[in-house]
């Protein structure tokens, strides 16, 4: 028995070393986000009154629906303002780094075939599970310990080291979980990208479980692991027990993977796998048909993912709505317009998160070229009578036309959730409107991928920090009031706020050019420059 | 003495049956060739021998322990080298192999850096930027700078450039002399011929075929090209005559071994003029079991030649 787990200890070292860079990037991300904010709190609310004003504006079932419930509205310390507005957000960034380290030394080393060559010497069969588990969790335990005593550290009154300790033991927590959930899914999927998906899409739905049961039904958010984590009440009421619930369900799912992983075959998955076509179809016959039909199963996945967000978000404007109908006073909300309801001035919000959620699938579709190039799967492809730019043009229109289908999807499907729970429904021509307003910024960061495809292929990853810039500016930016011209950085800042602003044109226009002009670069680059395989 | 013993190894994925009552022994001190078709189950066969999968029928012991339980006990005199590797990008060729030593918990030193000099390996280098063939070498390395008493090579020289693969030789002769036993699977039928004192054949998932290259020898034919003083008339009638072919002057076939003694007595009869005989190669072998037909025989002794 003691066989199964034979050097264990040695790979976590082993894993340890390949991460030596990573793990304390995340590390001092993560820490480095959560001090800084912190601090910031204190200092632009500098007393009971300001907090207290603020506290208003965060009692709406909007607000809750993207942070959370807040315990702590009453007296709304600086401590309670991390645990409503930084906890929820910090947490899930915690479990996605867990689910890609999982992952990474998981089933894509098997995938990979280097799990076979650890098996091969003398490591036990279950040795590659429990190294990987062990290292993740040292990576969430001593994550708590930095932000649990960092918080403390920081001698801010309202939080104290017990309410710390919980704040990072609720990070810790929720990444252990989503730790186990991933080792789960790394034995049922066959694939790295199988398995990055599936823990995602319960990623996902834990957020959007979390967020109906925040505004409607609270038994629903303790469905959701992310809604145990808030459950903490952290700096407010400092419950334990919910932590213990999540550390509980980890070891059950770390059992689970345990069995699973004993029980199948190296290399297989549990998942069937059937057998394809034997000849391409007609459509297959393309550059177009293959940049397809590689990412057919992503953008199918995605497709429903973003109608599910929609129905999700369009779910709680019902409660929007009639929360609004009790309440008169309307000035301390968020930047209050005249003659425009707040479920209007939220839908404007969703849209923008909306967007930026669409922009993910349609920008993965112009770096999957680039995921090609760097498998060596690109030269066989020009190996054929096609030109560079007939190639990079087809994962262009496909991303076009796939940033259309996200946004009507979930416009649709926040369309159709919000006219059956609200009395007064809001026209689809207003919400379609508000909605593809957004295509020209989707179409900026479209531009920026192909142009790092084409000119710097190297550091492409960046546009993806460029679209995590955009979320935290235009998700964060009104609670942490960051300056006008870092929204400005931001296609998404530009971006009209329809129904509330009018239709500016002129800002329309200039991202357009600054998206063809990105792209034509792109592809002049493409052209010019040495394809790596 | 045998080191490795594998009886009817039977494995199934599904429905699918990859292997189908395999047998296997690899003596000590013996290199044992094992070939097949793509396809055939040999990899397969390797994976359930290291522990890796698991069989659904039969049994097969290393040292005298089971391959599935003792799994740990085994490998850590067990050296394998995949045909394919992958290895992990950010870490360099030489942090790789002192990983794969300190898990075995032997090495010798001064062995692996004699073989980074003699594979000619910058161990510097990050893996990922290694090609198929110094990747290759990275696993060769640790395989070899081992104590490991079964070397468990799969497709080893795959990628590698001729002078690699002599170097390579150079390395399983001098564990053979070690009285260290290989157990080699190879499409380089040459490599096998020049280093294996037994080869099994798979295909479909059966051994059809074990044995020294001498016995395999008996199971085929020989070829010959004969020019003689006069015309031999009726050779097709003779028995275990096969293939016959008229070139100019000279004649070319084959002969089944059995029958060598009296062909031969045929033949001389008519006056030879030149007489040039080579022995069935391994690629005869293997083509005539593979293709299951002698398509290959029937193409006459120039082309086996």
């Amino acid at each position: 028995m003691s066989q199964l787990f034979k050097n264990a200890g040695k790979l976590t070292r082993f894993q340890l070393r390949q991460d030596r860079f990573r793990i304390p990037v995340w590390l001092i991300s993560l820490s480095a986000v959560t001090f800084v904010t912190a601090i910031s709190f204190v200092d632009l609310y500098q007393n009971d009154a300001e907090r207290q004003a603020i506290a208003e504006t965060m009692r709406n079932p909007a607000m809750t629906a993207m942070v959370g419930q807040g315990y702590g509205l009453d007296n709304y310390t600086a401590g309670a303002m991390m645990s409503h507005q930084m906890l929820l957000f910090t947490a899930i960034i915690v479990a996605i780094m867990s689910i890609l380290l999982v992952t990474r030394h998981t089933r894509a080393d098997e995938e990979d075939g280097r799990t076979e060559i650890i098996r091969s010497l003398p490591s036990g069969r279950l040795s590659n599970l429990t190294s990987t588990i062990l290292l993740v969790s040292f990576t969430n335990v001593l994550l708590a310990l930095i932000i649990g005593f960092g918080n403390y550290a920081l001698g801010i009154e309202s939080m104290d080291l017990e309410g710390s300790m919980l704040y990072g033991a609720a990070l810790g927590a929720t990444g252990i979980f989503f730790m186990a959930l991933t080792a789960v899914f790394a034995q049922v999927s066959e694939s790295s990208r199988g398995t990055i998906g599936l823990s995602f899409a319960v990623l996902g739905l834990a957020y959007l479980i979390r967020a109906i049961g925040d505004v409607g039904n609270e038994t629903l958010s303790w469905f959701s692991p992310l809604g145990w984590a808030l459950g903490a009440e952290v700096y407010v009421n400092n419950y334990w027990w919910p932590m213990l619930v999540m550390l509980g369900f980890s070891i059950l799912l770390c059992l689970l993977a345990f069995y699973l992983n004993a029980m199948r075959d190296l290399g297989s998955g549990l998942l069937p796998s059937r057998p394809g076509r034997t000849h391409a179809s007609l459509f297959l016959r393309s550059p177009f048909g293959l940049a397809l039909r590689i990412q057919r199963t992503a953008i199918i996945a995605w497709a429903a993912g973003m109608f599910v967000i929609g129905v999700s978000y369009g779910s709680i404007l019902g409660d929007l709505e009639s929360f609004m109908e009790e309440i008169e006073i309307m000035e301390q909300m968020v930047n209050p317009v005249e003659g425009y309801s707040l479920t209007e001035q939220f839908i404007t919000m969703l849209m923008a998160i909306m967007s930026m959620i669409s922009t993910i699938p349609v920008m993965m579709i112009i770096l999957k070229l680039k995921g090609e190039e760097n498998k060596n799967r690109t030269e066989h492809v020009y190996s054929h009578a096609v030109s560079r730019s007939r190639v990079l043009g087809s994962y262009l229109i496909l991303s076009v036309a796939v940033s259309f289908i996200m946004q009507f999807l979930a416009i649709f499907g926040l369309w159709a959730a919000g006219s059956a729970v609200m009395d007064e429904g809001i026209s689809f021509a207003v919400m379609f409107n508000a909605g593809m307003v957004y295509l020209p910024a989707i179409f900026v960061l479209i531009g920026a991928a192909v142009c790092f495809v084409g000119v710097i292929p190297k550091l492409s990853g960046l546009t993806w920090l460029y679209l995590i810039y955009s979320f935290m500016v235009v998700y964060l930016g009104d609670l942490l009031q960051f300056p006008e011209w870092m929204n400005n950085l931001s296609p998404f800042g530009h971006i009209p706020q329809i129904p509330v602003e009018e239709v500016d044109f002129i800002h329309v226009t200039i991202l357009i050019g600054i998206a063809i002009g990105l792209t034509v670069a792109g592809f002049i680059g493409y052209n010019r420059r040495d394809i790596t395989g | 003495m045998n080191v490795l013993r594998a009886t009817n190894l039977t494995k199934q994925f599904g429905k699918f049956t990859a292997l189908d009552g395999v047998d296997l022994e690899v003596n000590k001190g013996e290199v044992f060739g094992f070939i097949g078709p793509n396809g055939a189950g040999k990899s397969t066969t390797i994976r359930i021998l290291l522990g890796i999968l698991n069989a659904t029928e039969g049994r097969a012991e290393i040292f005298g322990k089971d391959v599935w339980g003792d799994a740990v006990e085994i490998h850590k005199r067990v050296a394998y080298v995949p045909g394919d590797i992958n290895l992990w990008p950010n870490l360099t060729g030489g942090e790789v192999i002192d990983f794969f030593l300190n898990l075995r918990g032997s090495g010798n030193r001064n062995r692996r850096e004699e073989l980074i000099s003699r594979f000619n390996l910058d161990p510097a280098k990050k893996c990922r930027t290694y090609s198929k063939g110094n990747r290759q070498k990275v696993a060769l390395i640790a395989a070899f700078s081992s104590d490991a008493d079964l070397y468990i090579l799969d497709e080893p020289t795959s990628g590698l450039d001729p002078l690699m693969e002599s170097i390579f030789q150079e390395c399983v002769i001098q564990a053979k002399n070690e009285g260290k036993s290989v157990l080699l699977s190879s499409h380089i039928l040459s490599e096998v011929e020049k280093l294996c004192d037994r080869v099994g054949i798979i295909r479909e998932g059966k051994m059809i075929e074990t044995g020294t290259l001498k016995e395999l020898r008996h199971l085929t034919r020989t070829n010959f090209v004969v020019e003689t003083k006069e015309p031999i008339v009726s050779l097709n009638e003779l028995k275990g005559v096969h293939g016959i072919q008229k070139a100019d002057q000279a004649v070319s076939f084959q002969v089944d071994t059995e029958e060598l003694d009296n062909v031969l007595k045929f033949i001389t009869s008519y006056g030879i003029i030149r007489l040039e005989s080579a022995p069935p190669t391994l690629e005869d072998l293997f083509m005539r079991h593979y293709e299951g037909t002698s398509r290959t025989l029937e193409s006459g002794a120039g082309g086996a030649l």
